[in-house]
């Protein structure tokens, strides 16, 4: 708990110190890289919550995300709040669905969640195209305002918005560190390791995998809020498009699924390389890069950047190995294949 | 009242059409996912590329679509068996075919549709056939578009020899039994992994003609293969895992339900229909109509 609290301190500190040293750089066009490469971190460590610490798949990011980002619309429309109270509700709208999602799903083999993850996106993308009230097909456009005073400061709408997503990302890192060195994150690792035995020795797993998709999907949700604020402009086919899921996936996986710092590393890297791309060559060209490298990492690096790298830090005695994670889903497979993961 | 009788039965019949089709979509899907156990979410893009080799070949050399499908079928099995090599190699083996498996077909349809974008752009491309354009035969008032009849057709002559070869054949029993138990087929002196690898490559194979029906059926562009993924595992599911009258059965039913929901809600609620039945299905009967 102490030590959340120290590294709750340290996040914040990295948020103003990167908050300070973008507005002395003096460009509009930091902020506007940053924010995505910041709503990439919150989205990649809320898909590990799930996908790293309980070994589930979550296809769905984007669903997720969009309905963050058309509850933001909806309110835009009826009754303009402050991006804050946008954040709570879209926890809210998110997490009930993932709830819900997790609820029917949840109690079947794993494939069948990731399969109703991106179910869930092609129906709320339906809905949202059948909804007129929030565009439709069309898109909405929501005007943001130029600037804001909030506790005495005077700031540029687009720094806001890149402090409220530097604080989300900072928060997201802090719960993610939290759970992983908390009951609840044991638990988790058990439901990833072998989820029979876990169930078996008394670990309650269908209570615990809820509690991590409604937890993982509210935070994208919360990613998704101020996402209009942003672009200005939003549609379905964009804000539902593979992309998000991709890049949510991709990230944890190419740093690394087992620490809140995989994620973390992953996104800022690949977020920054997708800036630069998008920039320098084209938007098609960005996709197929983080396509390729996702798929190069899981099957060269299953460990990520983190598997990489740590075997440098540690000293020979203490090298740990986790067993190979036992797959959920085919024991009688893995068992023919490889009877040590059935060692329980 | 006559009129929506009318409407209603053109309504039923389009829908057994295209459920034909879906059935052939579906069927690499039933052997690869129900059969096999590898969620094989890539299929679609694997049907795509189907579609694009029928467009190309059908635009240059004026080859029928469904005769080029049939001469893609090596080719498809090779790519099949390739991807299950790397896939068993990298993931099986190491039991990790869970999260990163998973992954890995994720990322591989992804990088084919981003290809076929960068390569063809997102226009839609279609094919030329003589049954393509030839007005639809009407029987009383049911209209019958030979651009649906004869792609339903073919499909239910896939999936008979599908059925043929999985139930009559010693290989296709050995397929059957790698469902069941590998262990055992290894115990019987039988290679799993050998006939997993020749079972996958007739998965893919079957997008070859696949694809080649759906652009028959429509026109195509790269990202459309993501509406046939929920639609695959909803049909999959509905019909039960592995079973292949199972598939027909479940890919009519969506068929129909696609059908009536787009004569009269209107055609932007279809693709919600197939998600929507199968997060039903998962809720209430997980095993499918004729699941084991």
């Amino acid at each position: 708990m102490r030590s959340t609290v120290i590294f709750a301190a340290i996040a914040l500190a990295v948020v103003a110190l990167i908050f300070a040293g973008a507005r002395f750089a003096g460009n509009d066009y930091i902020f506007f890289a940053g924010y995505t490469v910041l709503q990439f971190i919150v989205l990649a460590t809320a898909w590990n919550i799930l996908g790293g610490y309980c070994g589930y798949v979550n296809f769905g990011t984007a669903a997720f995300f969009a309905l963050g980002a058309y509850a933001s619309v909806f309110f835009h429309k009826t009754y303009p709040l402050p991006i804050p109270v946008l954040l709570v509700i879209a926890a809210i709208v998110s997490g009930l669905v993932g709830l819900g999602t997790g609820y029917l799903t949840l109690r079947l083999r794993g494939a069948f969640f990731s399969i109703a993850t991106l179910a869930l996106a092609v129906v709320l993308q339906t809905f949202v195209v059948n909804w007129s009230y929030v565009g439709g097909s069309r898109g909405a456009y929501v005007i943001r305002p130029s600037d804001v005073d909030i506790l005495g400061f005077h700031l540029e709408y687009i720094q806001y918005l890149f402090l409220i997503m530097a604080l989300l990302a900072a928060a997201a890192v802090t719960i993610a560190r939290a759970i992983e060195h908390s009951k609840l994150g044991y638990g988790f690792a058990t439901i990833r390791d072998d989820e029979l035995a876990a169930e078996a020795s008394g670990v309650p797993t269908l209570r615990l995998k809820l509690v991590a998709t409604t937890l993982s999907g509210a935070l994208m949700g919360m990613a998704g809020a101020p996402f209009p604020y942003y672009i200005g402009y939003v549609e379905p086919a964009s804000t539902f498009g593979l992309g998000y899921a991709v890049n949510a996936i991709a990230m944890p996986l190419i740093g690394g699924t087992t620490t809140w710092i995989g994620p973390l590393i992953g996104s800022i890297l690949l977020g920054t390389l997708q800036q630069v791309v998008t920039v320098t060559i084209s938007s098609e060209v960005n996709l197929l890069l983080v396509g390729l490298l996702l798929v190069a990492f899981v099957i060269v690096a299953p460990r990520g950047l983190v598997g990489l790298v740590q075997p440098l830090f540690q000293r020979p005695g203490r090298t740990w190995t986790p067993p190979s994670s036992t797959s959920k889903d085919s024991a009688s497979a893995s068992a023919a294949s490889s009877p040590s993961t059935e060692s329980i | 009242m006559f009129e929506s009788a009318d409407l209603l039965v053109n309504a039923l019949v389009a829908g057994l059409l295209l459920g034909g089709f879906y059935a052939a979509v579906t069927a690499g899907i039933s052997i690869s996912f129900g059969i096999l156990d590898i969620v094989n979410i890539a299929h679609p893009g694997f049907i795509i590329v189907g579609s694009y080799i029928a467009y190309i070949v059908n635009a240059h050399f004026g080859l029928d679509p469904i005769l080029v499908g049939i001469l893609g079928l090596p080719a498809f099995y090779a790519l099949g068996a390739l991807t299950y090599q790397v896939y068993y190699v990298s993931f099986e083996r190491r039991g990790q075919e869970a999260l990163r498996g998973l992954a890995f077909f994720f990322g591989l349809l992804f990088i084919t549709e981003v290809v076929l974008i960068l390569v063809f752009g997102v226009d839609y491309r279609y094919v030329s056939a003589p049954y393509i354009d030839m007005p639809p035969i009407s029987i009383g008032f049911v209209q019958l578009p030979m651009r649906m009849v004869v792609p339903c057709v073919m499909s239910l002559v896939m999936l008979a020899v599908l059925q043929l070869f999985l139930t009559r054949t010693f290989l296709g029993r050995a397929i059957m039994a790698v469902a069941q138990d590998q262990l055992a087929l290894r115990l019987m002196a039988a290679d799993p992994i050998k006939i997993k690898r020749i079972a996958f490559g007739i998965s893919i194979a079957t997008c070859a003609l696949a694809g080649a029906f759906l652009i028959i059926i429509q026109p195509v562009e790269p990202s459309i293969g993501r509406d046939y993924i929920g639609r695959v595992f909803a049909i999959c599911v509905l019909g039960g895992l592995g079973s292949l009258p199972g598939t027909l059965i479940g890919a009519m039913l969506l068929g129909i339900v696609e059908s009536l929901t787009a004569t009269f809600y209107g055609p932007s609620w279809a693709p919600a229909v197939a998600f929507g039945l199968l997060l039903l299905t998962l809720a209430v009967r997980p095993a499918g109509l004729l699941g084991r």
